[in-house]
Order: structure tokens, then C-alpha cells, then sequence
């Protein structure tokens, strides 16, 4: 009995490796693109983050004459002043056309108003609907804001009131993340990397379990051999799953090293991912490699080819997506009963252990045996498969 | 020693087989013989046990292709149509591997491995990966793989599809060595004339049904018809005379 799966098992994994296309797309494709992918993107968002706190801003202001004092309160908040469309409407238009994300204009009478102590009119020129211009034009706003709050307290205390009296609310923003805490929300879709990138690596295998081996008209004469296709279909499961532990070993481990290349600590974010925490995402991902395994070879059999079946599995290589998806649309917490759930449990575990929060032992427990049985049970199915006459197509 | 007793297989409404019936003898060559879509290869696939008939019975070496088909694979080599190898492994490796499948001591797998290869004399091309062999070499390389445990009953299913001159003459005698060897040799052609070369004994099947089965002689003598040829269709009108 294991004599002859081991057989299978050997030739599988020989075969497999002497195909360099397929090795390719399994043990580098999934592992190397995904954690390269996201590092850029995420070194790309956050350049973008960082530079907007600390960037000049270059403001084009339309009748700059008439405020001095404003126009120095704006350029000592890092705002840049520079010239403005000759008149109201073209600033107007300059704004909707994209050339400029905010603009100011001052009208003539403002000193006046001001003088008179009557609200002075000031007008900003902003597209709400274009969001990356609303953060420039957001900034400006809380600029004229505060400067608006400044002089209405020169005011009173001129008039010897206290200035207090416009702040009967005194607001205190306490922000309970922490700096791993908020990793978590940035890096909460990395798990779905991991699933990805170890369905990739059994992919070619799964599918030559029935779909292949039919294709090449070696299925039959296997079938003929005297063997019980049981013992043929656990070696060849068997094979997938060790290409599927490889690739996302090598996953975890590009990530380790994709994660010393993002400027996360910049953020304000430490990511809870040192040699340890990969050793334990890995056995926690691990029972997923049947299940992964099983689920595939099983869409695979059903397959009349190779290519009807690899069109197939680009839709299971979707599906753990959707349970990860539906909960961070609804941001609920990790609860008991999703710890049912596949591909969702090892989701919000690997979370909690990237965020560095205690990690439940009842979920680990929970999560490892129930996607482990499924994956029993669905391996079982597909020997139960492997038996049928329309196997052979 | 292959024996098929009244066999039926259907696939929907279409009944491939209707009650074929036949003996395979051991030391002898016998031919399954019949047009495209007679029921041959239904009929093969469910003596190699790939398949299982919906009534009647068959037996290899007395061991039932149903209740015990393991025994009977265990004394069986099969060569299925269109048989495929692995690309990426070369032939003595795909050879090996059926042969450790076959429960082969592992340490006597090189020799068995070697002596096949002798027998089919491909030795030339035996450490190259078979991607890209021709339709003879992988067909020897299959035969090779059904012959390395040494079986008692050979199952051929159109063996000569696909071969030149060459390849078809060593094919055949390769199933002379087998005969002589004293082996149940079982294939099935759609080409009379290679029957009628290598057959000692011809089932001719039409329709899913047996229309004779004898020696060339007794076909002749059966059908008056001195060609053979003439002989196949006058037999095959027999049992569908549209």
C-alpha cells in the first residue's frame, strides 16, 4: 500500500520537476509575483501618504493683494503662493479642467469686511468629486479654518473675553491602534497571497490527475496496471500537496523579505513578521494545502481537457477570496463560528498574529481540524471519483 | 487464458456490446476483428478491467474482470488505444515506473527493465525523454511498459495504428515471440490482412455482436468465399444486413 503510492508520489514530483514550465509558474509565479506586486503597491500608496503632510503645496490665490496678513498665514503653513487665472470664472474653470486641484480667491472688499468686523468673504475653488484633489483641497479648507479660529480669538480677548468661550468642547482623538494594529488593515490581504500563490503550486498537478493523464492516454493504461486507483489518486494528492507546501513556503518567505523593502515603520506600522511568526503562518496555512488540493482534483475530473480544466481552476483560485472579502467589506471581528469557515479562519488568525494580538488557541484548534476534515472528506470524494467509468472521457 | 461470456455494455441508448461471446486460448494468437465502432475496444476495455460489463461474464487465468480484477490485471498486459507515455520522464523511466506499480521487487526492476528493452530492441532511444518519439517508438516503449511484468495474457488494442512498415514488422514479431512463448495473445485490427498474417484464431465482430469466430480456414469454408477479404464483409452482412 504505501510502497505503491510512494511510487506515484516519486514520479509525480520527478515528472513535475522536469517540467520547467509548469515549475515556473508554480514555484515562482505565485511565490515571487505576488509579494513583488504588493510591495510596490504599497510603496507607492505610501509615498503618496507621506508626501502630502510634508509636501509644499503650491496654491494659486486670486487677489492676493488684498489679504497680506492671510496670504502670510497661509505661507507659513507650507503652502506655496503662486499666480492665479486673471479672473473668477477662468479660476473657476481652471479647477474643473484639472489644471489646478484648489484655488482661492479673495474678493475686492475683503479688507473692507474686515475692517468692519463683518464676516469676510473668501472663496475656495474645489472638486469634491475628484478625491485625490480633495486632499489637497481639504488641507487649504483646515488651513482657513484654523486661521479663522485664530483671529476669532484675537478678537475676543481684544473685547476681554476669553477665548475659551468658543471651545465649550474640549476634544481629545485617543487612537488605541497600535502601530502593529494598523499593519493588520494594510496586510490583511497578503493571506489571501498565501492561499493564492499555494493553489498555483498544485495547480498542473491537480489537473494531471484526470484531465492530464486522460489527455496523454496514459490514464487507461495506468488504470489497467494492478494497483487500486485509491492508492493512484492519494500519491498523486499527495504529490500536489508537497508542490503546494513548497510554494507557500517560498511565499511566506519572499514576503519576509519583500517586508524589509516597504517603508511600513514610516507609516507608523510594524508588522508582527519575523522568522517566528512565518514558521507559525506557515502550520497555520498548512491544513489548507489539502483541502486546496483536494477541491482542484476534484473540479479537474469533471473537465473534458487540460484547458477546459485550467479554466475551471481560475475560478476556484478565486473562490477563498469571497468569504475574506464579504467579512472586510462588513469589518466584523473574528468570531467563533467563522473559524468554521476555510480560507476565512486562516484569514483572520494570520491577522490577529500579524497585528500581534493574542491569538485564540480554541480558533487554531477550531480552524486546523475543521479545514483538515473537509479536506479528508473532499480527498475522499475524489477517490470515490476516480472509480467512475466516465473517467476515462 | 482470456474467456468472454455473453457480454453486454450500453453508453446511454446506444448498445456497444449485445452478448459477445469468445475464448482466447494460451500459446495462441486470436484476432478480434470488425469495422469502426463494432464493439472491439468496449469490448478489450472491459477485459482489462477499465470497464464493467452490464451482463454476462469474462475471466482471465479464471479470475473474474469484475469480482477480482486486481488478480486478473495482476496476469495481464495491456496496451489500450492510443496508449500515451510521460514527456518528461524517458522511456526506461516510464517503463520502470509500471513496474514498480506492478509490485516488482524493487531491486530486481533494472534487470526487468533491461531484458524488455532487449526484447524490443530499443535500446537505441531507451535513456532519452520520450517528448517528441515517433508513433513506433512509442509504441514499442508502451508495449515494453505492458510486457515488464511479465504477463500470462496480452491485451492489444489496434496495436499497428500509426506504425510504418518497420515498426508493424517488428510488432508482429514480437507477438510471434509471445505465442511461442506460450502466451494468450488478444488484439483487435480493423485490417484483415494483419489478422489474417498473425491470427490463428479470427472473432469477427459487427454490431456489437459476434458474426464468426474460427480460423481463416473455417472462415473461408463458413462464407464460400476464398478471399478473405470478401469473406469479412460477407461475415459482417450476416449479422447487420443493411
Amino acid at each position: 500500500m504505501i510502497r505503491t503510492i510512494f511510487t506515484v508520489f516519486s514520479k509525480e514530483v520527478l515528472d513535475n520537476f522536469r517540467d520547467r514550465r509548469t515549475l515556473a509558474s508554480a514555484l515562482l509565479m505565485g511565490p515571487l509575483f505576488g509579494p513583488l506586486l504588493f510591495a510596490f503597491v504599497i510603496n507607492l500608496s505610501i509615498e503618496r501618504s507621506l508626501s502630502d503632510v510634508e509636501k509644499t503645496l503650491e496654491l494659486p490665490v486670486l487677489g492676493v493683494e488684498y489679504a497680506p496678513t492671510l496670504i502670510d498665514y497661509l505661507k507659513s503653513r507650507n503652502l506655496k503662493i503662486i499666480a492665479a487665472p486673471e479672473d473668477r470664472e477662468a479660476a473657476v474653470a481652471s479647477v474643473k479642467s484639472g489644471l489646478h486641484d484648489v484655488v482661492i480667491i479673495i474678493p475686492r472688499g475683503y479688507g473692507e469686511q474686515m475692517a468692519n468686523g463683518i464676516p469676510a468673504k473668501v472663496e475656495l475653488v474645489s472638486d469634491r468629486a475628484n478625491t485625490a484633489a480633495d486632499r489637497d483641497a481639504r488641507r487649504v479648507r483646515n488651513v482657513l479654518y484654523a486661521y479663522n479660529q485664530e483671529l476669532a480669538a484675537i478678537r475676543l480677548s481684544a473685547r476681554g473675553v476669553s477665548p475659551l468661550v468658543l471651545r465649550p468642547l474640549n476634544i481629545d482623538d485617543i487612537d488605541v491602534s497600535t502601530a502593529s494594529g494598523r499593519s493588520g488593515i494594510l496586510l490583511g490581504m497578503m493571506s489571501y497571497f498565501f492561499i493564492f500563490a499555494m493553489l498555483m503550486g498544485g495547480m498542473y498537478l491537480a489537473i494531471d490527475t484526470t484531465a492530464g493523464e486522460r489527455e496523454r492516454g496514459s490514464l487507461e493504461p495506468l488504470l489497467a496496471l494492478p494497483v487500486t486507483r485509491d492508492r493512484l489518486i492519494l500519491g498523486k494528492i499527495i504529490a500536489t500537496c508537497l508542490f503546494m507546501a513548497l510554494s507557500l513556503m517560498l511565499s511566506l518567505i519572499s514576503f519576509f523579505f519583500a517586508l524589509k523593502f516597504m517603508p511600513l515603520q514610516e507609516l507608523g506600522m510594524t508588522p508582527n513578521f519575523g522568522p517566528r511568526v512565518v514558521v507559525a503562518a506557515f502550520f497555520l496555512l498548512a491544513p489548507f494545502i489539502l483541502l486546496g488540493a483536494s477541491v482542484m482534483t476534484l473540479v479537474a475530473s469533471f473537465t473534458k481537457s487540460y484547458k477546459e480544466a485550467q479554466t475551471w481552476l481560475s475560478v476556484v483560485l478565486l473562490a477563498p477570496t469571497l468569504p475574506i472579502l464579504i467579512v472586510s467589506l462588513l469589518t466584523l471581528r473574528p468570531r467563533l463560528e467563522f473559524m468554521f469557515v476555510p480560507s476565512l479562519s486562516q484569514h483572520l488568525l494570520l491577522i490577529d498574529m500579524v497585528k500581534n494580538e493574542p491569538v485564540n488557541v480554541l480558533h487554531v484548534v477550531i480552524s486546523v481540524t475543521s479545514t483538515l476534515l473537509l479536506g479528508g472528506l473532499l480527498t475522499w470524494l475524489c477517490a470515490r471519483l476516480y472509480r467512475r467509468e466516465g473517467l476515462l472521457g | 487464458m482470456i474467456r468472454v461470456d455473453g457480454i453486454h455494455k450500453s453508453f446511454g441508448s446506444v448498445r456497444a456490446v449485445r452478448g459477445i461471446s469468445f475464448e482466447a486460448p494460451d500459446g495462441r494468437v486470436t484476432g478480434l476483428l470488425g469495422p469502426n465502432g463494432a464493439g472491439k475496444s468496449t469490448t478489450l476495455r472491459i477485459l482489462y478491467t477499465v470497464m464493467k460489463p452490464d451482463a454476462g461474464s469474462a475471466s482471465i487465468d479464471g479470475h473474474d474482470v469484475v469480482k477480482s480484477s486486481l488478480d486478473a490485471r495482476r496476469c495481464t498486459g495491456t496496451l489500450p488505444h492510443g496508449a500515451g507515455l510521460y514527456p518528461h520522464l524517458t522511456a526506461r523511466e516510464n517503463i520502470a515506473y509500471f513496474a514498480s506499480l506492478c509490485g516488482i521487487e524493487r531491486s530486481n526492476i533494472e534487470e526487468r527493465v533491461e531484458n524488455i528493452v532487449d526484447l524490443l530492441e530499443i535500446k537505441d532511444f531507451a535513456d532519452r525523454r520520450t517528448k517528441g518519439f515517433s508513433q513506433g517508438q512509442r509504441t514499442k516503449v508502451a508495449l515494453a511498459r505492458a510486457l515488464v511484468h511479465d504477463p500470462q495474457n496480452v491485451i492489444l488494442d489496434e496495436p499497428s495504428n500509426g506504425l510504418d512498415v518497420m515498426a508493424t514488422r517488428s510488432l508482429r514479431e514480437l507477438i510471434l515471440k509471445l505465442k511461442d512463448a506460450g502466451r494468450c495473445v488478444l488484439f483487435s485490427s480493423h485490417v484483415m490482412q494483419e489478422v489474417a498474417a498473425l491470427c490463428d484464431d479470427i472473432v469477427i465482430i459487427a454490431d456489437g455482436r459476434v458474426a464468426i469466430d474460427d480460423t481463416a480456414e473455417g472462415i473461408r469454408e463458413q462464407t464460400g468465399c476464398d478471399d478473405l477479404e470478401d469473406a469479412f464483409v460477407a461475415a459482417i452482412h450476416r449479422v447487420s444486413p443493411e
